[in-house]
């Protein structure tokens, strides 16, 4: 096989997709929720020490196995694990790096259309009618997502939900088929700074907002309080609220899935860059943008915006990703001066940061199936689109209660990307060791990293904090999961079980790939990752 | 908004923004940095 074809066009390219693959709701809507439930500021003690000790070593050990694996000629994660490992079987190990990503987009672009038929119902007046009541705006969410039965959104009414979720599917295969530098890096140099524009403007109005007339100490001040004033647990002081391992559990996880870590995106990417190309500053760089985007963007928008027209009590119900994205701040749209305008703007930000994400989800599958089956971009885009739209058009139809959404986002998006991400550390700092993953991440590097980065934190502080964070999260969550399985309701068709059972199906085709990839490997000459000195 | 909420808030935004600033201001300073790094002639389009 070649020396991979398709490469990044500049640097600043390259920085921009990875920032746009890590920033997307996560930023704008769920950081503020978890931040508010968990102690407000408080919880930014846990957030900027897992920022440090995991965010960014993670990030660096990705970025530089990827630029590894791609230095040996590979481009997805099961190629760079099979040449890391010199053994067939580590395609196996990397092979949940290309199957998590396809399937988190097959429901990620449905989530991505809804932020999209949001704005385009700001335009057109009908989400702005729908006035200040909140049970409104929550049946309009429920109604876009066909949650009231299965088969809901291929009625009439639904209709054109079902077309924004056409439209976002073919708006991504169109730009992946253009390629990495023509389609996923153009889309994102103009992306990027349009987002952040969008969200600087919702930002001045909700900083200008003037206090609630019903309720004039629902003010601005007050609603930046509710985020960021540091709050203890009842009956507790500061200091003991803060050795709760709730508390370091959702900092983890925030950053975690904040920066993109564990799917297996960044490994692709980076292996589209040159030996010499820096890693270090660029990865960086990447999380400072989307920190700042989460923090100073996403941490003074929603929360504050939200408190002043609901204030504390129907705000803490609308608190989840979904609750206060799609049924809080329409409403809170709806009661603001010119809110038409600003909804519109922020749920078309919210559009642009999901689009930016979804199309780094299926870059990694396309690689596999270009260097594993030797496939040109069009059948393995067809190839692709095939297993997709099948999994689209089944979270679609099975509607209902978003069970088979929010199924296949726990095992991908939760279970498996803890255990991926714990593989990824394990492989770059003992597969790998720390003399030869020192010098991976080193060369070219732009900025001085201290080498106890790799022989201390990516070897052991990071992948015994994955492993601590993933068992508290097992007790804690994968109890009422397995009821779920083993307990189906009665009376209803078993979503939970064909859910799993077409992650395995992928899972099964993705074997079948892996072990023709295999055969294609074997009789390609032997190569060995360039020496990167 | 208390004292401890205006601390946090201030130390957080400014910590994430000067890291962005630097960074930004490291990319674009570094001499090599804003090259190309690959010219188009470079990428093969298979389909065409």
């Amino acid at each position: 096989m070649s020396q991979p074809k398709e490469s990044w066009n500049s640097r600043i390219g390259v920085i921009l997709a990875v920032m746009g693959s890590a920033v997307g709701l996560g930023n704008f809507l769920r950081f503020p929720g978890q931040a508010a439930q968990n102690g407000g500021g408080l919880f930014m003690i846990p957030y900027l020490v897992a920022f440090v000790i995991v965010g960014i070593p993670l990030a660096w050990s990705e970025w530089a196995l990827g630029r590894y694996g791609g230095s040996m000629g590979y481009n997805s994660a099961p190629g760079i694990f099979q040449g890391v490992f010199r053994n067939r079987n580590g395609a196996y190990v990397g092979m949940l790096g290309t199957v998590m990503p396809l399937l988190i987009y097959t429901y990620y672009v449905i989530i991505e259309a809804l932020c999209l038929y949001y704005a385009w119902n700001y335009l057109n007046g009908v989400l702005p009618a729908l006035g200040g009541d909140i049970g409104e705006v929550g049946g309009f969410f429920g109604a876009s997502l066909g949650a009231g039965d299965h088969g809901a959104l291929f009625t009439s009414e639904q209709a054109p939900m079902l077309g924004f979720i056409f439209f976002c599917f073919f708006l991504n295969f169109v730009l992946i088929y253009r390629g990495i530098s023509q389609g996923i890096e153009k889309f994102c140099i103009y992306a990027m700074p349009l987002l952040v524009l969008c969200a600087f403007i919702v930002l001045g109005r909700v900083l200008t907002l003037p206090p609630n007339p019903a309720h004039p100490e629902q003010n601005i001040l007050a609603g930046l309080g509710y985020m960021w004033n540091p709050v203890q647990e009842e009956g507790k002081t500061l200091l003991s609220s803060l050795a709760e391992p709730e508390i370091w559990l959702a900092a983890t996880g925030q950053i975690f899935f904040s920066l993109s870590l564990g799917f297996g995106l960044i490994l692709t990417y980076a292996s589209y860059l040159k030996k010499d190309d820096d890693v270090c500053l660029s990865s960086l760089t990447s999380a400072a943008g989307n920190g700042f985007c989460e923090v100073v963007l996403g941490g003074m928008i929603a929360i504050p915006a939200a408190f002043i027209f609901l204030g504390p009590a129907l705000l803490s119900e609308n608190i989840s990703t979904f609750g206060l994205g799609f049924t809080a701040l329409p409403n809170v749209f709806n009661q603001m001066p010119a809110g038409s305008f600003f909804g519109f703007l922020f749920f078309f930000l919210l559009f642009l940061a999901a689009v930016t994400s979804s199309l780094s989800m299926l870059q990694p599958s396309i690689a596999l199936l270009e260097e594993g089956l030797g496939l040109t971009r069009k059948p393995a885009v067809a190839i692709l689109g095939f297993i997709t739209f099948t999994g689209t058009f089944f979270i679609t139809f099975f509607s209902k209660d978003v069970l088979a959404l929010d199924t296949i986002d726990f095992w991908m998006a939760n279970f498996f990307i803890f255990i991926f991400a714990t593989v990824q550390t394990i492989v770059f700092g003992w597969v790998i060791g720390p003399e030869q993953g020192y010098t991976a991440l080193s060369a070219g590097a732009e900025i001085s990293v201290p080498r106890w980065i790799m022989t201390v934190m990516i070897r052991y502080i990071s992948p015994l904090y994955l492993l601590v964070v993933f068992a508290f999260w097992c007790k804690s969550a994968l109890p009422e999961r397995w009821d779920s399985i083993v307990n189906p309701p009665k009376g209803e068709p078993p979503v939970v079980l064909l859910s799993i059972g077409f992650i395995v199906m992928v899972l099964v085709f993705f074997s079948f790939v892996i072990a023709g990839a295999n055969q294609r490997w074997d009789s390609d000459e032997p190569r060995s990752a360039e020496d990167p000195s | 908004m208390t004292p401890g909420g205006w601390i946090v808030m201030i130390i957080a935004a400014s910590g994430m923004t000067a890291l962005l600033v630097w960074c930004v201001w490291k990319v674009l300073s570094t001499p090599q940095s804003t090259r190309h790094l690959h010219s188009p002639a470079d990428i093969d389009p298979e389909d065409d």
